[in-house]
């Protein structure tokens, strides 16, 4: 039986997968481990023993605040690492790409493989850190399954355009600019470590803007749900929430669609 | 096998290829002979289904590449300028996973990738990762990955550059071979001795034109006496020594660390130089080649 030709693109990308997977997994418990030990344990012991503001967290406690949103900025960073470097690569160094299109394979099957290689990705990674939380009792809640699925998504919102960006662009002197500022600032003020609530009006409208936010609020909203604490966010506001993230997924692959076909088949 | 007619090829204002002409015959080794950039690569990328012509016509397998290009490509081997190997994986995964992107079934790939690492003979390195490999090696992983699809022309754009003299062989053996089982092959080469040694017939391009086509006899034949005797002065006298060989054989050239005397016979020539009172410092008589044809036709050599 015919196999689609996305998903043989995405085989290519699997079994590149395999040859790092130990230190990819690692990476994406160890990092996001000592976030939640450090700032679980520190900032929380911090915020809940002094003057701890019910209006903020609730009864839920800064460990549990924290977590799912670690699940989330994991896939995002890990997934903007992958659409960087990687993606320049199959251009410019191991060829990949310009391989796969002198084969029936055309320059958007290979966008669309990398696409669901991306999201692959970024589910692996959120597993890696869903499961870290699944060792404490404060956050083992079946919520977590679900809220992987959303990280998977959030970092594919930033993964497409990045990736068409890397296709198109003439070197890779921008890379480390947006890791510094957009990932950097989009991890400390979307909502990860505090409320955006807390923040002046302008931040707001930036972490508002990032999916980022959007992707905390529901994978949050989710994990608390089932641990049987109110979510704070509706029914209707989570699907806006992920409609948001779908639009920055549809824009980046079709910017990645223009890109590769403009690099692979001119 | 393929045809093409007015085949043109712009990058805006740039034009790579420029309204040529040629045909390729099944089971026919065929040769694009031309300096960097004279538009063979583009020429190569065209036939390949991969770069859409702005001009002309070009039908391979007798389809148009603009609406049956999945169909083309299924059935061209292609062998890049750039190997395109992924380093971290091993050779025979290197194997499988593009004999996926034909869609062939696992089992099929695997098969076929050790039946092929067995023809480049690369067996016993079919478990090692592709990073550590020579050169050489690594062009014949990736003759064998262009060969998992069973293609009907093998495409190979300058395979041996970059390569030495033994692996050259090597790989020019290796393609005989497929020639001699009936796959027709289209290659690019700036060296003329690959060009002598595997082409059955060829064009020769410079600036994004056809400037001759034949055989290689036929086209040193038409373009070059049967010799060529090559005389080397001290540095930077060649030129002043130009004159002097006026009139000796059918015609010379001065190039910056030679001058070469094109000659039905090169000893007479010879001869000739030093009745003249002429010492070189190093003299050789030789056969004429490809390079000397390309030399008469453009006035440049082929490798800078």
């Amino acid at each position: 039986m015919a196999t689609p030709a996305p998903l043989r693109v995405w085989e290519k990308e699997f079994l590149s997968y395999r040859s790092f997977w130990q230190s990819n997994l690692l990476g994406t418990i160890v990092r996001p481990l000592f976030y939640l030990l450090g700032m679980g344990f520190g900032v929380g012991g911090l915020v809940e023993n002094g003057d701890r503001s019910d209006a903020v967290f609730g009864d839920v406690s800064y460990f549990q605040f924290l977590g799912p949103a670690m699940i989330v900025t994991t896939a995002m960073m890990i997934l903007v690492s992958a659409s960087l470097w990687p993606i320049r690569g199959g251009f410019e160094w191991t060829g990949t790409y310009k391989s796969q299109v002198t084969t029936p394979i055309t320059p958007s099957e290979v966008v669309m493989g990398v696409g669901l290689w991306h999201l692959t990705y970024g589910l692996i990674s959120a597993i890696g850190v869903a499961l870290v939380l699944a060792f404490f009792d404060s956050t083992r809640a079946w919520g977590l399954i679900p809220a992987c699925g959303v990280a998977a998504l959030t970092g594919a919102a930033y993964a497409m355009p990045i990736t068409a960006w890397s296709a198109i662009a003439k070197t890779d002197y921008s890379f480390p600019n947006i890791l510094r500022f957009v990932v950097i600032p989009t991890f400390l003020f979307a909502g990860a470590f505090y409320p955006i609530s807390v923040l002046p009006d302008w931040l707001q409208w930036f972490a508002r803007v990032s999916p980022l936010w959007h992707g905390i609020e529901v994978a949050r909203a989710i994990v608390h749900h089932s641990l049987g604490f109110s979510s704070g966010v509706s029914v209707g506001a989570g699907i806006a929430h992920i409609g948001y993230l779908v639009v920055w997924v549809v824009v980046g692959w079709y910017m990645s669609f223009r890109a590769f076909t403009h690099k692979l088949a001119n | 096998m393929i045809t093409a007619r007015s085949l043109s090829k712009s990058f805006g204002d740039f034009t790579a290829v420029n309204g040529i002409d040629f045909d390729v015959r099944p089971g026919e080794v065929f040769g694009f002979l031309g300096p960097n950039g004279a538009g063979k690569s583009s020429t190569m990328r065209m036939i390949g289904a991969v770069s859409p012509p702005t001009g002309g016509t070009l039908r391979i397998f007798g389809l148009d590449p603009a609406t049956d290009g999945k169909k083309i490509r299924a059935r061209l081997g292609v062998v890049a300028q750039q190997d395109e190997l992924d380093e971290f994986l091993s050779v025979q995964d290197n194997l499988l996973i593009y004999g996926r992107y034909f869609d062939l079934p696992r089992r099929v790939c695997k098969e076929r990738a050790a039946e092929l690492l067995d023809f480049v003979q690369l067996s016993d390195w079919a478990t090692k990762k592709v990073q550590p490999l020579s050169g050489g090696m690594k062009r014949r992983v990736t003759i064998a990955r262009s060969l998992m699809s069973q293609p009907e022309i093998l495409m190979l754009d300058e395979p041996t550059t970059g390569l030495d003299p033994q692996a050259r062989h090597v790989l020019w053996d290796r393609l005989y071979r497929l020639k001699q089982q009936g796959v027709t092959i289209v290659l690019t080469t700036h060296y003329m001795d690959e060009a002598e040694q595997l082409c059955d017939r060829l064009v020769v391009m410079d600036q994004g034109q056809i400037v001759a086509e034949g055989t290689p006899a036929e086209l040193i034949r038409t373009y070059s006496p049967r010799e060529v005797l090559e005389l080397r002065f001290p540095a930077g006298e060649n030129e002043e020594y130009g004159d002097r060989v006026d009139g000796i054989g059918a015609r010379h050239e001065v190039l910056p660390d030679r001058i070469l005397i094109y000659a039905d016979d090169g000893e007479v020539a010879l001869k000739e130089v030093h009745g003249r009172g002429l010492d070189p410092e190093a003299v050789l008589v030789r056969r004429s080649s490809l390079e000397d044809v390309f030399l008469r036709l453009t006035g440049r050599t082929l490798v800078e």
